[in-house]
């Protein structure tokens, strides 16, 4: 079968996953006075089509940021302007000011599920497409297995279309930056990754890879000439972007500076929830977020993400080549959320750890069927293809099967709270685990074949 | 490493294929429902809860038992663990009662009956010929797995619309397998306890019937494949009669000890239905009916008839009607009844001498003719799609679900020989896109669109590859009427709504639907009794089955 229809079939397997995903529940659906975070886009929505831009970040009369106010950068805010104007053609009263909050109608969540289908035709799917067509290896059949794969992944279907969020914009364009540096168009790499980081800001996670790739590719060509060109190019690509985005905000120096406020909410403290991450599990045994103080906290996670960012920055810096840069978007990515500030559970997209969420959101059963459909498909593909059948593969499974089950445990009165805890510090340990391997795979080079094939 | 006891590469890609369909089955649990839902679970209830002499007198729901006793044995088992979702579905009185715990059973209850059909189509794919070599993507049973298992209509029918399509299914399946395998005995059996799960098969009988007596009863033919009378073996004709009677008398036989079977039958039976359904299925009578309104707007506009002597012709609406036709003779079941028989029995299998004339004459010379040359199990099934796809475009209050009767039994066709991939793309597409009105809510347009533009990419790039050599399978006209299918659907379900028409005229996109469909559907029935007629010549050598 030629490709393009394989390749049809997997974009039409994961569009239906996704549509049939959002048949179900999402987050806060029924529940006043708060809801979840869909109410949370439907107010941005009302937010910026009846506020002027300047009020958008503010506390003001009509905009109560207490009640989901804008915490992601601008392009969110651009974006959900764009969807109320829509809304406002199909029904007005779903972006009234004020009387439109916690509306709640079958139509209204159609609509909203469209936006969030749109945005993923427009620039998620095109982006994984290009990406498995023109950098996996192997031949076409692996293509389109890795596609599938991509396509099916549980975490983002979970969270885009039954939690309800726009992740797939973000993770798009960052991927769509990927793609530009692979093929060589670092201008475009840049542009589509300074959108991403315009979206949202966790994208901050891949931010220092892409800035030591590229800086180290300039550096490769010569500082004194092409290579001070090309870093002056990217700069200003950069700049440019960053003010065109920013525009509306730079009248005033109070903009700004309110915005970044919004974007990083260090008044929050350390951590909230069950995270995954050293905080929320060094916090089990020694209760740091009373310990030390605000300040110590705070410069103890710049350190600790620092230090862990550091070997494989460095590391990339020196080989600016693709694998070392996929590489270290593992390790920076797993360095921010394992030692960062205020961490939320849904950054790490990693179905089997946002459990208790998705059962909070009714969505159980779908949860279940995709991260199986998901397990299954990928080991199946894996086992095939590569033939190889490492007896490791079938742990993972094996460990989601098992966290999956203390949904069901009754756990004992004394510790209510003590299996996503366990849960927790699992993933935790885990995650420790794949830092240092992966950090040891950049830094050692096991497998040099792959390198020299991918160097720009 | 390698493990010690690797994936068998034979058959692992079933399973494959099996588990990811039941998947997307579970995420669909949560999709829209028809009224057919409320039906199974009143039948549940009634099963349960009253005695086996009250089951064909409920009246209370509107949905009375109309299906044979087998398939309400059925539900009564169902019934059983329906007890531990929730005992409140099992009330009679509880119309429309549809809880979550009734919704997670129902849908559960027909993924995991649809495991009869994994068997059969399991089965199916041991009858095709292998081409050993190939790669999986190019084999005929890779190929036929995916057009049974994912077949568009019965995901949208049984896991949105709410049916047990592919649990009857796969006993058909299974009983054409066991024809193909020879073993009759278990087939005819299959297909007698088919008969008694949903009677519409009935209008393939006469496959199963005429085939059985010819190829089987008769146990060898001459050696250019006429009848040899000789060797016409009473017991075998024994066995089949004792198989097929004890099961109808084990289905029936408690009514008719009760002395209730003219209650049942008038059950499954009902005549007193309209003409059409409510939303035309694309046969002849839609075809019928829109000549009829265009004659009489025609008739009207140029004088030639009178408006207020017409009768009214109703065709509005959307309940079961009778449809009074204003021009042309109305149709009476009685009529139907005959054109279906008489299609049917002219297309059985192979004859030389085929004319209007025979198709016009007596029962008798027509069925003597057919018997002269069979083609074994090929020419039983294709024998049995033209019956079924002839009952579908004439039969009596036909529903568009009706056409999966053909389709499915088609696909194996179609995987074997290049002139039924071509008829099988353009009759499944077709009535696949026939089947979008049935689903009308807007949360399941993308549904209905991606997996149909699933299953047509599929079958067309596979059956493609697979018959590569020796042209396209499609000619350009009929490419260009499956293209009109795309305007088609964007005018009646994208503009139309939008215009003013919408309130004055709802049931015109349906028309149109309707109508176009049964062009593609007739033109589909006409290339496939022609291809019958005209493979005669190479089977004259055939052995015997």
């Amino acid at each position: 079968m030629e490709n393009w229809s394989l390749f049809s079939l997997c974009v039409l397997l994961g569009l239906t996953s996704r549509w049939a995903v959002s048949f179900h529940s999402y987050s806060g659906a029924g529940k006043p006075p708060m809801f979840g975070d869909y109410e949370a886009q439907r107010h941005w929505q009302e937010v910026t089509y009846n506020l002027p831009v300047h009020e958008w970040y503010f506390n003001t009369t009509n905009n109560d940021l207490n009640y989901w106010g804008l915490d992601y950068p601008p392009l969110t805010a651009y974006h959900s302007l764009v969807c109320a104007y829509v809304a406002k053609l199909l029904n007005p009263e779903w972006v009234e000011l004020h009387a439109s909050r916690g509306y709640e109608s079958h139509s209204h969540k159609l609509f909203m599920r469209a936006t969030v289908l749109f945005t993923d035709i427009l620039i998620y799917i095109p982006a994984v497409l290009l990406y498995c067509f023109y950098f996996c290896d192997g031949s076409s059949k692996q293509k389109v297995a890795t596609a599938l794969c991509i396509l099916l992944y549980p975490g983002l279907i979970l969270i885009d279309y039954g939690h309800f969020q726009y992740n797939s914009v973000s993770l798009g364009l960052a991927l769509w930056g990927i793609l530009g540096l692979g093929l060589g168009w670092d201008l475009f790499g840049s542009l589509a990754f300074t959108l991403a980081l315009n979206y949202k800001q966790m994208e901050l996670y891949h931010s220092l890879p892409f800035f030591c790739y590229l800086l180290g590719k300039c550096i490769k060509q010569g500082l004194i000439g092409r290579g001070f060109f090309q870093l002056a190019k990217i700069s200003l690509t950069v700049l440019v972007t960053f003010a065109l985005c920013w525009m509306p905000f730079l009248s005033d120096p109070k903009q700004p500076l309110q915005v970044l406020h919004r974007l990083f909410p260090f008044g929050r403290g350390l951590f909230e929830d069950k995270v995954a991450n050293t905080w929320c599990s060094l916090n089990v045994l020694i209760k740091i977020k009373t310990l030390l103080s605000r300040e110590t906290q705070l410069f103890l996670s710049f350190a600790l993400t620092l230090l862990f960012i550091l070997p494989s920055s460095l590391k990339l810096l020196s080989k600016p080549n693709l694998w070392q840069f996929k590489l270290a978007l593992v390790n920076s990515s797993l360095a921010f959320f394992l030692f960062s500030f205020q961490v939320h559970e849904k950054s790490i997209l990693l179905a089997a750890f946002m459990l208790p969420l998705l059962v909070k959101d009714g969505l159980l059963l779908p949860y279940v069927v995709t991260s199986l459909a998901f397990l299954f498909l990928s080991l199946y593909l894996l086992s095939h293809l590569t033939r190889t059948n490492e007896p490791l593969f079938w742990y993972f499974p094996f460990l989601v099967i098992s966290v999956a089950t203390f949904v069901w445990l009754e756990p004992p009165a004394k510790f209510p709270d003590l299996f996503p805890v366990l849960v927790s510090i699992l993933s935790f340990l885990h995650f420790l685990g794949f830092i240092i391997y992966f950090n040891l795979v950049q830094l050692m080079e096991p497998q040099r074949k792959k390198s020299q094939k991918k160097t720009n | 490493t390698v493990m010690a006891a690797p994936m068998t590469n034979d058959q692992s890609w079933f399973y494959a294929l099996a588990l990811g369909v039941s998947f997307l089955k579970c995420l669909l649990i949560n999709a829209y429902h028809s009224t057919d839902f409320e039906v199974h679970r009143n039948w549940l209830a009634l099963t349960h809860s009253l005695p086996v002499s009250q089951w064909y007198y409920e009246a209370t729901s509107e949905w009375t038992l109309d299906y044979p006793p087998l398939f309400a044995w059925f539900e009564y088992g169902l019934s059983h663990i329906a007890c531990f979702f929730d005992k409140e579905m099992l009330v009679v009185p509880n119309l429309n009662y549809a809880s979550p715990a009734t919704v997670l059973f129902q849908r559960l209850s027909v993924i995991v009956a649809d495991v009869v059909f994994f068997y059969a189509v399991k089965e199916c794919c041991k009858c095709l010929r292998e081409d050993k070599g190939k790669d999986l993507l190019g084999k005929p049973s890779f190929i036929l797995t995916v057009l049974l298992l994912w077949n568009f209509g019965l995901l949208i029918v049984d896991h949105i619309h709410f049916q047990y399509n592919g649990f009857l299914f796969g006993v058909l399946l299974l009983s054409i397998a066991r024809h193909c395998q020879n073993r009759h005995f278990e087939g005819a059996f299959l297909f007698s306890v088919l008969l008694n799960l949903k009677h519409i098969y009935l209008y393939i009988a006469p496959a199963y019937g005429i085939y059985l007596l010819r190829c089987f009863c008769f146990t060898q033919s001459n050696a250019d494949g006429s009848l040899q009378w000789r060797s016409f073996s009473v017991v075998r004709l024994v066995i089949l009669g004792t198989i097929v009677l004890s099961t109808f008398a084990v289905s029936f036989g408690p009514f008719i000890a009760l002395g209730q079977l003219p209650q049942v039958l008038s059950r499954l039976f009902p005549f007193k239905r309209g003409l059409c359904h409510a939303y035309w299925a694309p046969n002849i009578w839609a075809l019928y009916n829109i000549a009829d309104k265009a004659f009489s707007i025609l008739g009207v506009k140029f004088r030639l008839l009178d408006i207020n002597k017409l009768p009214k012709a109703s065709m509005t609406g959307g309940l079961v009607q009778e449809f009074q036709h204003s021009v042309l003779p109305s149709v009476s079941p009685l009529a139907t009844l005959v054109c279906t028989l008489l299609s049917i029995l002219v297309n059985l299998p192979n004859s030389n001498i085929y004319t209007i004339f025979v198709i016009l004459s007596l029962l008798q010379p027509a069925l003597f003719k057919i018997w002269h040359r069979p083609n074994g199990a090929r020419g039983f099934l294709r024998c049995l799609v033209i019956c079924a796809l002839g009952s579908f475009m004439f039969g009596w209050h036909v529903h568009e679900k009706a056409i999966m009767m053909a389709i499915l039994p088609l696909s194996l066709l179609a995987v074997d020989s290049r002139k039924d991939a071509g008829i099988f793309l353009m009759l499944s597409v077709t009535s696949h896109y026939s089947l979008f009105p049935l689903l009308f809510t807007t949360q399941e347009l993308p549904i209905k669109i991606f997996l149909m533009l699933l299953f047509t990419i599929f079958s067309l790039a596979s059956l493609k590859t697979l018959f590569r050599k020796g042209g396209a399978l499609l000619n350009p006209l009929e490419v260009t009427y499956l293209l009109g299918l795309i305007p088609l659907e964007l005018i009646c379900e994208f503009v139309y709504p939008l215009t003013v028409w919408q309130k004055t005229f709802p049931f015109l996109p349906l028309m149109l639907t309707s109508v176009y469909c049964a062009l593609g559907v007739t033109y589909a029935f006409i290339r496939l009794y022609i291809s019958l007629l005209t493979c005669s010549d190479t089977t004259k050598k055939t052995k015997m089955q």
